[in-house]
This record gives structure tokens, sequence and C-alpha cells, in this order.
């Protein structure tokens, strides 16, 4: 096996390379910047360029350890030929591709393959062995078009802003919140971040993404003009003081989770919208499809179903426990859907 | 249908009432009054039974989905809803669903979803395919929920009413009595019931239930107690009984004629003189008393009543208002006056029934509890689980009977719930709300050194609370038997209930009423958790206080 699941994490042997290893090792290829695949204490990382900005952002004092490659440039080691290929996730997050002897393996990461601006798309690489996420990996999940929930959420927002209260719109720091950023009408009314957002905004800024005009929201600066504003900030500001300073407002969550409705009303916010920055089943079945690959290692989500229907097509499946998420509410919530992604990996 | 889906969405959405109660009125003022009287029966409960057999339902949506029928449980499974699960599932056939032009809410249901009833199998399948591929979004599965008999939306018929009395102008008590009763939904119907008019065709129609806060505060805080109206809270059926133009008719609190199912009650109201209403509890009586409310469940199910059934559980209604005599609506008569003519009525009624019969008169009085101070009543309330009553009623003596919930006005006040530790042993998924987690409990207690499944609760937990108990299911499942999960026994719960009896039906030989969970004794091991020989200790204490 080119690659091996150790206790670190996916080890490539002949390289001694880790894909997103989850305890410390030499050398770590990571697919994106979330904390479940971007960890901190290895002696060498290595991003995409496009990911280097918040790579290097998360990883703060150990910034200096990381180096990028371009998208699709290949770097060898031991004869193992590595290159990183745009997933469509984030911004800078890639595919892994390891190449052996002619022999070649693809690690997904958390992909898409919907459209979005603020990241390279998702290209199919072809390889004999394709380990997938498969956080959505049930035919319920079927993403609605990109255009048609930001046009509910500028909807929403433009109802909130004439009744007068603000519209606080919560989604995960890193991506999801540019990704919402890009879709917002400014014309409606002013945009709002909270500090973690706007960091992260500030660094797709500078990797020349385009954003519509944020402003941070202190205390200080309150403004009479808020009633009219979309805030964008983490679900875990829901509920907490920080909230109250916008005075009457509504609140929204936009996940992949959102697509069902107990998990909008066990979110207790006012309206939840489906986007997701991973595939749905119908993306996951296409991708899968066009890399070629004849064997499938899927990782965190349903696990089960996935490898099963991938068996019932023909496919040399089998299930891999990793220690990857994929989609939470944020760091502090949603215990019990994290737990589903890794509890899925071992009882499948 | 989009009209009666975007409500759908609007009530879904907001949690507030104002909003609700302006999404409602907004729809009633805009559609047109077939649909109105459709939504007003949907919204009202009144909802049709399962159309089409689940298990072809779920055949036939994995079908049409194109996925095997293992990929369809496993995502019911993860939904927790079949309804929405199905309209999750087939992809929305944009070509077709974009051609078809929107049909009438009660052009769907009268023409489409009431006759599959009556169709054959292969019949259903393709009126189902055409509507599946038809319908979008919340229509699809507002459409799902008609057809499975589950539709529900979160609004309380107190807000349907509201939201009708703005709309027409109507006074509200007007709107909930004319909402009380039998009626086919119809545009005319939905005429009459926003009408102006005020003659009242339907003389069988009950008059709203006056319902009761449960008490939280001390009783003390509620003033002299002379001021009080007290009576036991009677563990049985809450019934309104129309004695008019001759006729008995016996309502149930959920509008249901309960005509024909108790005999032994209906021939003695049969005596009382016309014009007269009466709101009372259906109990199960044996020798001057009530029985456990689990023998008055052998009675409910029953539309015809044998022989046997009759002479083991005889039935008894204790009557404790009366909001009509003589044909007069007496309602805003204070609770004092209104206990005088019903006692003024019962007299009549043992007259009548003594020139006609020798058996025992099968309606009563609810007895007065007269005390003096607080401290006598909640002395009675303690002793009330004696007399197989749930607690007490205080109803204040100046009391109208209103219409539904009226803080103040009549209270409840429950005996306090009994309560033992117990093992958490199984977990099944939840649904709706709780779709995906584990929430559905199954307890046990100690019987020498094996664990006794003993009682199921759902309710009490907070969501953090459950989202952790979820985990540990997950991470500590010992076998999975289908949906439900066997958990190492190791997390103790304290479980409240409200009384004890003898089952043959539970392995543990006990049955208990109302079981949920009133704290997570984080503090307590599996060992610490209570015997079976305690909890049977609680049912001879149970009988001995009679």
């Amino acid at each position: 096996m080119l690659l091996r699941l150790t206790d670190r994490g996916l080890w490539c042997e002949a390289a001694d390379i880790y894909i997103d290893p989850w305890a410390p090792v030499d050398r770590a290829v990571v697919t994106h910047a979330h904390a479940d695949h971007l960890r901190w204490g290895h002696r060498h990382y290595l991003v995409s360029e496009a990911g280097l900005g918040v790579s290097r952002h998360r990883l703060g004092a150990q910034a200096d350890r990381v180096s990028a490659v371009a998208y699709g440039e290949t770097t060898t080691i031991n004869g193992v030929r590595i290159s990183l290929h745009p997933a469509g996730h984030i911004l800078g997050s890639a595919q892994i591709r390891v190449e052996y002897k002619g022999e070649v393996w693809v690690v997904s990461g958390d992909y898409k393959t919907d459209a979005d601006t603020t990241c390279a798309p998702w290209e199919p690489v072809r390889c004999h062995t394709f380990i997938t996420e498969s956080t959505f990996g049930l035919p319920i999940y079927r993403w609605p078009a990109q255009q048609q929930v930001f046009d509910e959420i500028n909807h929403w927002w433009r109802e909130n802003a004439n009744a007068g209260r603000a519209s606080l719109l919560y989604g995960y720091a890193l991506g999801k919140a540019q990704r919402l950023l890009s879709g917002l009408d400014p014309s409606i009314g002013p945009i709002l971040t909270h500090g973690a957002v706007e960091t992260m905004t500030s660094i797709y800024r500078d990797a020349g993404v385009a954003m519509p005009p944020t402003t941070y929201a202190t205390v200080d600066q309150r403004d009479p003009a808020w009633s009219r504003a979309m805030v964008v900030a983490p679900p875990s500001v829901d509920g907490s003081t920080w909230v109250r300073r916008f005075g009457k407002h509504a609140a929204a969550f936009a996940s992949g989770w959102m697509q069902v409705r107990g998990a909008r009303r066990r979110r207790g916010v006012d309206r939840g919208f489906t986007l997701s920055d991973h595939v749905d089943w119908p993306q996951l079945l296409s991708a899968i499809s066009a890399t070629g690959a004849e064997r499938v290692w899927v990782t965190h989500g349903f696990t089960g179903p996935v490898v099963r229907w991938l068996q019932e097509h023909g496919y040399e499946a089998s299930a891999i426990a990793t220690r990857f998420e994929g989609e939470r509410d944020d760091a502090a919530v949603d215990e019990a859907e994290s737990t589903e992604s890794e509890t899925g990996g071992a009882t499948s | 249908m989009i009209r009666f889906a975007a409500l759908y969405d609007a009530i879904d959405a907001s949690t507030g009432t104002q909003a609700k109660t302006d999404a409602l009125a907004e729809y009633f003022a805009n559609a047109p009054a077939a649909d109105a009287a459709w939504a007003v029966a949907f919204l009202t409960g009144r909802r049709p039974k399962r159309l089409v057999r689940a298990p072809d339902l779920r055949t036939w949506a994995a079908e049409l989905a194109n996925i095997p029928d293992w990929l369809f449980e496993e995502s019911y499974a993860q939904v927790g809803d079949l309804a929405e699960t199905i309209a999750l599932l087939i992809p929305e056939n944009t070509a077709q669903s974009a051609r078809a032009t929107d049909i009438s809410l009660a052009e769907w249901v009268e023409q489409r979803l009431l006759p599959l009833r009556t169709l054959a199998p292969a019949e259903q399948r393709t009126q189902l395919f055409e509507a599946w591929n038809t319908l979008r979004g919340t229509a699809r599965f507002v459409y799902n929920k008609l057809l499975t008999g589950a539709f529900r939306v979160g609004v309380s018929d107190g807000l349907v009413v509201r939201a009708l009395a703005r709309t027409s102008g109507v006074e509200a008590d007007v709107i909930a009595h004319r909402l009380m009763g039998h009626w086919e939904p119809s545009a005319e119907w939905f005429e009459t019931l926003v009408s102006s008019a005020t003659s009242d065709a339907d003389w069988s129609r009950p008059y709203p239930f006056f319902l009761a806060y449960p008490l939280e505060a001390a009783p003390e805080t509620l003033g002299a107690p002379g001021a009080w109206q007290i009576e036991y809270k009677w563990d049985g059926i809450r019934a309104q009984l129309i004695v008019r133009r001759g006729k008995v008719f016996l309502w149930s609190r959920g509008e249901e004629l309960l005509n024909g199912r108790f005999p032994e009650v209906e021939a003695a109201l049969a005596l009382l003189p016309d014009g007269t209403v009466l709101d009372g509890e259906l109990l199960a009586w044996q020798d001057a008393r009530p029985m456990p409310f689990t023998a008055l469940q052998r009675r409910l199910n029953r539309k015809t009543v044998g022989k046997k059934l009759l002479s083991d559980v005889p039935v008894h209604l204790v009557a404790y208002d009366c909001l009509e005599l003589e044909g007069r609506d007496i309602r805003t008569e204070p609770m004092r006056e209104r206990r005088k003519a019903l006692e003024h009525v019962h007299e009549q009624l043992i007259a009548r029934h003594a020139e006609r019969s020798a058996t025992p008169l099968t309606v009563s009085l609810s007895p007065l509890i007269n005390v003096a101070s607080w401290d006598d009543v909640s002395e009675r309330r303690s002793e009330a689980r004696a007399q197989e009553a749930e607690g007490l009623m205080l109803k204040r003596a100046d009391s109208p009977y209103g219409v539904g919930r009226k803080a103040g006005e009549w209270w409840k006040w429950k005996v306090s719930p009994l309560s033992v530790d117990a093992v958490l042993v199984y977990a099944q998924a939840g649904h709706g709300r709780r779709s995906g987690l584990y929430t559905d409990y199954t307890f046990a207690v100690w019987l020498d050194n094996t664990l006794v499944p003993f009682a199921k609760a759902y309710s009490g937990l907070t969501d953090a609370e459950i989202r952790e108990v979820d985990r540990f299911v997950r991470a500590n499942t010992k076998e999975k038997f289908g949906p439900v999960r066997t958990v190492e026994p190791r997390l103790v719960f304290e479980l409240a209930f409200e009384g004890i009896q003898e089952s043959t039906r539970h392995k543990s030989g006990l049955a208990v009423r109302f079981p949920r969970i009133a704290r997570w004794r984080r503090d307590k091991v599996a060992t610490d958790a209570d015997s079976l020989e305690t909890v049977r200790a609680m049912l001879r204490a149970q009988r001995n206080e009679t």
C-alpha cells in the first residue's frame, strides 16, 4: 500500500510523509487550514501556495515551518512524486496526489465541486486509489444551486432590514464566512463582521479574492445603521453577550446540515440556509467516478452507506477511521454531528 | 398548494406568536374559502388518516429516487421523518415542475389526496409519482405529511382562532365555539365560520372547554382559601354532555363524539331536562369509587361494548360544572352560581332516576373539599392518590367558564411525582427535532444482580444533555437490534412518574404512568440505582393509603 493508516494519520512510507496527521510528525502535507486537518507541532508543513496565508496565520508561532507549492507542481521525495490540486473547499484547499512506481493515490481532503468564487474550483485527478471524505454521504443531501441560496439570504436580509432588525448570519470563520460574503448584495445595508471572520477575510483579500466591503463590529463604533446590517459571525457567538450589541436581530445558520428540518430546529435559529463546502451525494458520486479510481477509501461522515453503495457498484471500497470531522457547526458545538463522523468510521 | 406551503414555512420559521398570527391572518384573508376551510381543518389537528400504506410509500419513493431500499432506510434513520425523507430523496424534476401550474389546496385534497384511499396500489403509485414529480420543496413535504396522516404544525388552536377573528371581525369566542364538534371543511362551511350572522344552526356542538394552568407558586399566593372552590383532579376522560331537543351528545376534549361507547352513562344522562350542558370526567367506577386509569383504558378504544366489559369496567360520570341551564348559556356566571345550578340539575336527575330505575345512578357530583387553611388543602392533596385522583383543582369561586386557558382562574395542583434512580440500558434514535440523535431511552432497576427494564422516557433532559447522552450511546454501544442499541449500564437518571400499577405486559411486572427524566444523577454509579423491590414498596404504599 502506497498510503497506510497509522495512529498518527495517513502515512506514505516510501516518502515518509504524512497527510493531515493528527499527531506530531516530521513532514506533513496538509490539504487545508481547518483545525482538524492542520494541526500544531509538526516539524515541516507543505501546503498549496494559495493556502499559504491562511495556514501561516493558523499556525502562528510555527508559521515559519510552512512551505508551499503551486497547484499541479510536482515535488519528488525518494522517488515519490507529490503534487497538490484544487479541492474547491476553501481558499488554498488541495487534494494530495501521490505517485510511486506508476501507482497513483489521491487524498481528497474536504472538497466540493460546486461553484465558489472564493477558491480555485475542484479538479478531477485520475488515480488508482481515491481517499474521499463522506461528511454528507447520504442521498438526502443535495445542495440547492448556490445562487438560489444567496438570493434567499439577500431576501431574508432585506426583509429584516426593512423591519429594522439586524441580520446575524452564522458560518465557520474560515471559508464559509467568505463564501457567504461573496454572495451578499452590499446595496441592502452595511456588512459587519466578527473579529475572527474579519481576520480571515483580510487574508482572502490579500490573496486577491474579491470581497465586498466589511466593517469589523466593535462596540465602540455602535451605529444606528446597524439595524439594517448583515453581520457575519462564527456560530459560537449565538446566544453570547457579543450579539447583544446589535439589539433587535434575526439569526440564521448556513450549513449543509440545515437541509434537514430536525437539525434546523435543534439549532434554534430563525432560519437555516443550506450551504456547504462539502460534496453532496450527487457530487460525491460523480467526483469518485471522475477520478477513475478502482479502490476507494471512505473517511469522516456516512462511511457505512457510502462504502456499501460503492461496493454494490463494483468498487473495492472500505471505511477508514480518521480523526477528521468534516463540517461542524463550529469548534465549540455540535459534538453530536462530529461524533457521528468519528464513529461512522469505526462502526462500518 | 404553494400558498399553503408558504404559510407552513412562515409558521415554521417564526418562534413568536405575533408573527404566526400575522401569517395565518394573511392566509385566511387571501386564500379561496375552500382552501381556507381545509387549512383550518389541518391546522386544528383534523388531518386525514394515513392514505397509503407506509411500506408502499417507502418502496415507491426508493424506486422513484432510484436508490436501493437499504439506502432509503439509512436516509430515513438520519432524517427521522418519513414525509421529509421522501421529500428530500426524490430529485426535483425541474422540467415537469416548471410546466405544472399551481393547483389549489382544496383540489389537491379533494381530487388527489383523499381519493387515494380507495385506489388499487398500482393506481396509487402512478398518482404518487405524478405528485412527487410535480411538487417541489415545502409543498412536496406538506403533501407527504398529509399522505402519511402526520401533518402537524406549530400553532395552537387559539392562534388559529385569533387569526380568524382578526380577519373576519367575529369575536374569538364565537369562532372557537363554531370550531367545536363535527364539521366538513368546504367553502360554504368557511363562509359560515367567519360570518357575522348570529344564528347557530348546529345544536349538537359543544362549548370550548375551559382549562387549568398547573400551579407552580405556593398556594398562599392565591389569597384566602375561601375564595376558591376546591375539588379533586380526576384521572379520567374529560367530557362535555349536551342534552338538547331530546338528544344526548357526549363529547371528549378531543372533540370526538363518544356516543355509544358509554351506554350506562348515556342512559342516565337522557333523564336530564332539555337544554342542559354539563362538564365532567368519565371514570371507571367500582364500589362507589374510581378504578385506576388503566381500567378505563380498556373501554376507550371500543366503539361497541360487550356485556363482560360493561360489568368488569363500569363507567361513571363525575360532573363538575354546568354550562347551560334550561337552554340558557350560563358560562359567564360565577363558578359558585354554576355549582348551584349543577347541584339543582343533579337533584332533579336523582329524583327522575329513582322513579324509573333501581340500579345505582351513574352520574355523581365531584365533591367539594371544604378546608379552613392552605395547610389543610396541602394535606388533602397529599392524599389525592388514595382517591385515584391526580391532585386537586383550585377554581376561583367567582370565575366564569372561559375558553382555553386563562391564568388566575383555574389551577391544577398535582400530587408530587414519585421517583426512583434507574440505569440507562437501551437507546433509540428520536424523531422530528431529535432526529439523528439517540433520545428515546429505556431504564432499568436492579433485581438481585441483574438490571430489569422498567420504564421508557423521552423527555426531561436539556439539549446539551441530550447531545452528551447521544455521544455516550454511540461510544458505549454493546449490541444493535435494528434501531435499538444496548449500552453499557453506566448512566443513572432520576425518573419521576405519577403512579405505579401492576402489569403483565412488562418484564418488571410493573407499569408507571407519565415517566420522565427528573435529572441526570452524575453523582451516582449503576450500583447506586434503586431496586425493583423499592418500586414494589412504592406500589404497596400507594395502596395502603386507601
